[in-house]
C-alpha cells in the first residue's frame, strides 16, 4: 500500500492538483523539525477542499511547500505536488516563479500586511496583469480597474489610486482576490482568508471567492482552523494533526461519520448554533514535539483515548468507505471494504 | 436582581483633524459611542457584539474607566464613576473591583514578567499587598484558574496559549473584582483549548459571584456564555435582549445579517440578505438618520430622516428599528428577491 496517498476514488474529474507523500522538515537550532510527513490529497477543477487543523498542524506549511515559498530553513524531503503534469516539487525556482501567480495563486491572512504598503492597489493589480495576465502597458491600468470592479469594489477608478492603509480589511482582501485571480489561475490557495475580518465581511469575502471559482472553474484549497467555515464552504475536508493527514472525506460524511478520534474531538469542541457549553468538550493533550527523532508513528496516539498496541506501527491512510480516508488503527467506524479505485 | 453597573446615555466623542482657531468650520468629531444605556446585574453575563469600529472597545474603556466620558453617567454599585477622572480613578478603591481580561494574553502580559509576577502586579499596585500575603493571594488566584504552581516561574513565551489565557484571567481575578470585562478572551486560542477556558470562566463566575461583560465577535461563543446580549452598530445599541432569543429571532435587520453570516457546523443557512458595503462614516453622523440606513436591506426614506429610538418589545427585548417586530414578512420579501 502506498503511504498516505489520497484515498479519494477517481469519481472526481482529473485533479488540478495532486499531492503525494509530501514531507517537509525545518532545520532549527533545536534540531530537525519534521513539520510535514507524507501528506497526500487532490483537488479537482471547480472544487473547494478545506485543510483543517489546529495551529501547528501543518496546514500552512503544506501550502507554502506547494507554492515553493518555504522559508530558507525548510526543505521538502520527499513527495510530489502535481499541477496537471508539472511536479511543482521538482520544478526549478525560476520556472516556479512563472507558475506562481499564473497557474497557482495564493491569498493570505491579514491582507493589509500582504499588500505592498507604498504602492497603490491599482498599480499592484496592474503589475500582476503585466507579468501574468497578458496586459500591455497601455491597457494594464484600465484592466486593473476592471478587476477591482469584478471583486465588487464600489467606485473602482477612485479606489485604484488608494494605498492599502486607506482601505478597510475587507476591501484589502478583495484587492488580494483581484490580484490572485487576475491571471485566471487553475488553483487558488486561500490561507485563512477571513481570519481577522468581521463575520459579515467574512461571508461576503467567501461568497466572492466561491463566485470567482465558479466563473473560472479554478480549484480552491481553503486553509482554516474553523471547522464550521470549512463545513459551510468546502465540498471536501482534510483534517491535519501535527503534520499528518488523519482524515479526508467529503464534508457531509466527515461531519456525520467522523472516523478518526481526533476529527470527532475537533467536532465536539466546536461551538454550534444550538447546544450548551456543557455539551462541548476540549481535545485533551497537546501536539507532540516534532523535533524528537522518535516521534511516534501515530502523532495523535499520546492524546488518544482509543489507543491500542497496534498504534506503535506506521499508520497509513486507508479508505474507510468510498471516498472517505482515515489514518487510524482503531477508527470510530468499522473499516469497510477498500473502495474501488482507492489504493489497495 | 439589582444592577451592579448602570450606564445612562453614555457618549464619547473624539476630535479628529486639525483644530481651527480662527472660525471656519467647527471641529469634527468621531462619535465612537453615542447615547448608550445599559445595565449589568449582579451575577449576569452581558455579551457585547458588533463589527470592528462599532464602539465596543471604546465602551469597554469607558466602563473600565480608562477613558473619560463626553456625556452620560456610569453607576457602579450605586456610585457615580463618570465624574471621577480616569487619572484619579487609577488610584481609586473601586479600581480593583472592575478588572479586565485582554484579548491575547501573549501580547498583553509583560514578556519580562514571570506568570507569578504578572499576577502579583495588580495586587501590589491596587491592594498594596507585600510578602507572604502577596504570595498567598497569587497562589490562590492561580489555583482558581487551574494553573499549576510549577508554571508560575515561567515567562509568557514558555507557556502554551491556554496557559497564557489562564494567567491573564488569574491576574484579573486576583484583586477580587466584582465586574470582569473580557475582551475576546479566546480569540487567540484553538478550538481544542477554547472550551476549557470558556468552562473555566463559567465556573469562576459561579464560584466568585462575578458579573461579566463579554466582548466578542464570535457569536457562537457569545451564545454559550452570555445571559443577555447587546448588539452595537456605529456607536449605538441597535438591539439587546436575552441571548438565546436574540439569536433565534433577531428583531433588528443588522442583528439578522450578523446571525446569518456566522458559519454553521450543520451547514444550514439562515436566509438573510448579505451585508455589502461599509458602515457610514462615524465622523459627525446625521443625528436624524438611522446609522444603518444605506446599508440596511429594509431601509426606506423615513430611516434617513428619523432616528429610530430603542423600543421595548417586552420580555427584556429592545430594538432600534422602525420596522422591528412587524418586519418579518418585509424581510422575507427582501431576501427572496
Amino acid at each position: 500500500m502506498m503511504l498516505a496517498s489520497h484515498a479519494v476514488p477517481a469519481a472526481t474529474p482529473a485533479p488540478v492538483l495532486r499531492v503525494e507523500n509530501l514531507s517537509v522538515a525545518f532545520h532549527t537550532r533545536g534540531g530537525l523539525v519534521r513539520a510535514l510527513d507524507r501528506v497526500g490529497f487532490s483537488v479537482g477543477a471547480g472544487q473547494t477542499m478545506a485543510l483543517v487543523g489546529e495551529s501547528g498542524s501543518g496546514k500552512s506549511v503544506t501550502a507554502y511547500a506547494i507554492m515553493g515559498l518555504l522559508e530558507a530553513a525548510g526543505r521538502i524531503t520527499g513527495g510530489r505536488a502535481l499541477l496537471g503534469d508539472t511536479d511543482l516539487v521538482a520544478t526549478p525556482p525560476k520556472e516556479l516563479a512563472r507558475i506562481r501567480g499564473r497557474r497557482v495563486a495564493m491569498i493570505f491572512q491579514n491582507p493589509r500586511a500582504a499588500l505592498n504598503p507604498i504602492r497603490t492597489v491599482g498599480k499592484q493589480i496592474a503589475d500582476v496583469l503585466l507579468r501574468h495576465g497578458g496586459a500591455t502597458r497601455a491597457n494594464a491600468w484600465d484592466r486593473a480597474i476592471e478587476a477591482l470592479r469584478n471583486v465588487g469594489i464600489p467606485d473602482p477608478a477612485r479606489r485604484a489610486k488608494a494605498y492599502p492603509f486607506e482601505l478597510s480589511g475587507g476591501m484589502c482582501q478583495r484587492v488580494m482576490i483581484a490580484i490572485a485571480v487576475a491571471a485566471r489561475p487553475e488553483l487558488l490557495i486561500a490561507d485563512e482568508p477571513t481570519t481577522g475580518l468581521d463575520v459579515t465581511t467574512q461571508a461576503v469575502v467567501m461568497d466572492l471567492i466561491q463566485q470567482m471559482a465558479a466563473e473560472t472553474g479554478m480549484a480552491t484549497i481553503l486553509i482554516t482552523h474553523d471547522l464550521a467555515l470549512a463545513a459551510e464552504r468546502a465540498g471536501r475536508i482534510a483534517v491535519m494533526h501535527a503534520g499528518h493527514m488523519v482524515e479526508d472525506a467529503d464534508t457531509a460524511s466527515l461531519l456525520s461519520r467522523p472516523s478518526h478520534p481526533y476529527t470527532a474531538r475537533l467536532i465536539a469542541a466546536t461551538p454550534t448554533a444550538a447546544g450548551s457549553l456543557d455539551s462541548l468538550s476540549s481535545v485533551p493533550g497537546g501536539l507532540p514535539d516534532l523535533r524528537r527523532a522518535d516521534i511516534p508513528h501515530c502523532r495523535y496516539a499520546a492524546r488518544c483515548e482509543r489507543r491500542t498496541d497496534a498504534c506503535d506501527q506506521i499508520v497509513e491512510m486507508r479508505a474507510h468507505t468510498p471516498g472517505h480516508g482515515v489514518a487510524c488503527w482503531n477508527p470510530l467506524t468499522p473499516m469497510g471494504q477498500p473502495a474501488e479505485g482507492a489504493p489497495a | 436582581m439589582t444592577a451592579l453597573l448602570e450606564l445612562e446615555n453614555v457618549g464619547k466623542r473624539f476630535p479628529v483633524g486639525r483644530r481651527r482657531f480662527f472660525g471656519g468650520t467647527p471641529q469634527p468629531h468621531v462619535h465612537a459611542v453615542d447615547d448608550v444605556s445599559l445595565t449589568v446585574d449582579r451575577g449576569e453575563t452581558v455579551g457585547l457584539v458588533g463589527e470592528s469600529g462599532c464602539g465596543k472597545s471604546t465602551l469597554v474603556r469607558l466602563i473600565t474607566r480608562l477613558l473619560d466620558v463626553t456625556t452620560g453617567k456610569i453607576w457602579f454599585d450605586r456610585r457615580e464613576l463618570a465624574e471621577v477622572p480616569a487619572r484619579v480613578f487609577a488610584r481609586d478603591d473601586d479600581r480593583a473591583h472592575i478588572q479586565m481580561v485582554f484579548q491575547d494574553a501573549g501580547e498583553s502580559i509583560n514578556p519580562r514578567f514571570t506568570a507569578a509576577n504578572a499576577i502579583a502586579d495588580p495586587l501590589r499596585r491596587l491592594l498594596g499587598l507585600r510578602g507572604e500575603a502577596l504570595t498567598a493571594r497569587v497562589e490562590e488566584a492561580a489555583l482558581q484558574c487551574g494553573l499549576p504552581s510549577e508554571l508560575l516561574g515561567r515567562f509568557p513565551h514558555q507557556l502554551s496559549g491556554g496557559q497564557r489565557a489562564r494567567v491573564g484571567i488569574a491576574r484579573a481575578i486576583g484583586t477580587r473584582p466584582r465586574l470582569l470585562v473580557l475582551d475576546e478572551p479566546t480569540a487567540a486560542l484553538d478550538v481544542s483549548v477554547q472550551v476549557t477556558v470558556l468552562k473555566l470562566l463559567q465556573r469562576l463566575k459561579a464560584d466568585l459571584g462575578l458579573s461579566y461583560i463579554f466582548v466578542s465577535h464570535d457569536l457562537n461563543v457569545v451564545r454559550l456564555l452570555c445571559d443577555r446580549v447587546v448588539v452595537m452598530y456605529l456607536g449605538r445599541i441597535v438591539e439587546s435582549g436575552p441571548a438565546a432569543e436574540v439569536f433565534a429571532a433577531p428583531l433588528h435587520p443588522y442583528t439578522r445579517s450578523l446571525v446569518a453570516a456566522v458559519p454553521r457546523l450543520d451547514g444550514e443557512r439562515v436566509e438573510a440578505a448579505r451585508l455589502t458595503g461599509e458602515p457610514r462614516s462615524p465622523i459627525d453622523p446625521d443625528p436624524n438618520a438611522c446609522r444603518f440606513h444605506g446599508r440596511c436591506p429594509v431601509g426606506v426614506a423615513r430611516c434617513g430622516t428619523e432616528m429610530p429610538p430603542l423600543r421595548d418589545f417586552g420580555g427584556g427585548r429592545f430594538a432600534a428599528c422602525h420596522f422591528a417586530g412587524q418586519a418579518g414578512d418585509r424581510w422575507d420579501k427582501v431576501t427572496s428577491t
